[in-house]
């Protein structure tokens, strides 16, 4: 492994099957009665989020605590930011007080490059800008391994905001990197030029993205990053791009539908699927510590030699 | 190695009167199939299934992290499908050395309840502990300088049953 997870890009397809078959042993430790191993004592882990977020900043903290990492959250609303400090400021500070890894989500794209270069702690990306958000594509991928117990040769069709979803990026990165065939649908107004270049089927008929497809990949309609009208309406998108029962019927028997949330119920999903028997979306909540504590157990060894 | 495992299936049986509070955990790689061959031992003896887990210690490892390069240990799954408290545990591994391992063990088992006993069994004990731990049953103890390395072969996992001392 690399000193950093910034994004895909950083890992191997090797270094990716060691952190799924961690997270396979880190899972049992979240079913013990005493949910915690001593691995990370003494080391002093930071989470700095510059965006509001629920899950991932509390998976990070559960997996932290489970591996008995010390943590510290730093809620950007109650920091010195607001007071003018610049990121790279802020990262030198908290880099004087030594810690060993810090938790960057961060609203501009390649905040986490930026810490990687002038800071000594590992720096794990939990999602940059628009950029990538690797950790949610690492538990994507575990997911949709235990359910197919494969990723090659799956067809995964992603549907949704795919301009403004770092979740898009890295999961496409990672998935076609283990060969799975990746379609993407969405509106054009929210399709990145260029998509296709990074190796995926790009259709903007829905229907023809889900049918036959093994996993459905749902993405939020990311509002607060829309300047611009990007879509008529929520209600013109539900009807034309939206997750209803009649288009999960066009996948495969055993598709499995998955979102990373926060999910819009009605506007990219219908509850009845988000709630329904195809749904594992809070499995893959709940995979996601193990994913996490997978990752920082494995960045908590020493460097790749090359 | 079979005459070693069914020796120490027998002296497990002979201390340890009421069979159903017994329990086998292999610590992993190697003591996995040696515990699983235990249970089988015990239960041609006297008919009785013998639970058996697995425990992987990494973890709990006291050498994690003291060095800058290289990759973690890989960690492994630990199955433990049975409530340890109040049973007499086995505990299995392949070679007893420093001891270190069987301190990490002891320390990752106890985080599952609380046993009566634990035993430790070890199929070679080679000698050069480092901690205060001792075995229970010992398949055999071979007398190794501190270079040389003692590597055991299994069937299950290696093709063939044997025990190697490796000179450096």
């Amino acid at each position: 492994m690399k000193k950093d997870l910034l994004g895909i890009d950083d890992l191997t397809t090797g270094d990716i099957h060691l952190i799924l078959d961690t997270a396979e042993a880190m899972r049992e430790i979240g079913r013990r009665p005493i949910k915690k191993v001593p691995t990370l004592r003494g080391k002093t882990i930071v989470n700095l989020f510059y965006e509001p977020s629920t899950r991932t900043r509390t998976s990070f903290e559960i997996a932290e605590k489970r591996l008995s990492a010390d943590t510290l959250n730093i809620a950007i609303a109650t920091s010195s930011v607001v007071k003018g400090e610049t990121l790279a400021d802020t990262a030198m500070n908290i880099e004087a007080m030594a810690p060993d890894m810090i938790v960057l989500r961060h609203a501009s794209s390649g905040a986490g490059h930026l810490l990687s270069r002038i800071c000594r702690s590992r720096i794990i990306n939990a999602g940059d800008g628009m950029h990538e958000h690797p950790t949610q594509a690492l538990l994507d991928a575990f997911t949709i391994r235990e359910h197919k117990k494969r990723i090659e040769g799956l067809k995964v069709t992603i549907v949704g905001d795919l301009l403004h979803s770092r979740v898009l990026r890295s999961n496409v990165l990672l998935l076609t990197k283990l060969g799975a065939e990746v379609w993407v649908s969405g509106p054009p107004t929210l399709v990145p030029a260029g998509i296709a270049r990074l190796g995926v089927r790009v259709s903007p008929a829905i229907d023809e993205a889900v049918a036959g497809a093994d996993v459905i990949m749902m993405l939020r309609i990311q509002q607060e990053r829309m300047q611009g009208a990007f879509i008529p309406s929520l209600r013109e998108y539900f009807t034309t791009f939206g997750m209803t029962q009649t288009r999960v019927a066009r996948a495969k028997p055993d598709v499995i539908i998955m979102h990373p949330g926060p999910m819009n119920r009605g506007v990219e999903i219908a509850s009845d699927v988000a709630d329904g028997p195809y749904s594992v979306i809070l499995e893959q909540v709940a995979n996601g510590v193990a994913v996490r504590m997978a990752v920082l157990y494995l960045l908590a060894g020493g460097v790749d030699v090359d | 190695m079979s005459r070693s495992l069914a020796r120490i299936a027998h002296e497990i049986l002979e201390r340890n009167r009421g069979i159903e509070e017994l329990a086998l955990v292999g610590i992993r790689t190697r003591g996995v199939p040696l515990a699983k061959r235990l249970a089988q031992i015990i239960k041609d003896i006297n008919h009785h299934d013998v639970p058996t887990g697995m425990l992987d210690i990494t973890l709990y490892r006291d050498d994690l992290m003291r060095t800058a390069v290289g990759a973690q240990p890989v960690v492994r799954r630990t199955e433990i499908p049975f409530s340890i408290d109040d049973r007499r545990i086995l505990l299995v591994d392949d070679v007893l050395y420093t001891g270190r391992t069987i301190r990490a063990a002891l320390d990752a088992l106890i985080e599952f309840g609380r046993p009566k006993a634990i035993q430790l069994v070890v199929l070679v004990d080679r000698g050069h502990r480092e901690l205060p731990i001792k075995a229970d049953y010992v398949g055999k103890n071979l007398p190794t300088a501190l270079a040389q390395s003692v590597q055991v072969h299994l069937a299950e996992i290696d093709g063939r049953d044997e025990v190697e001392i490796l000179e450096p």
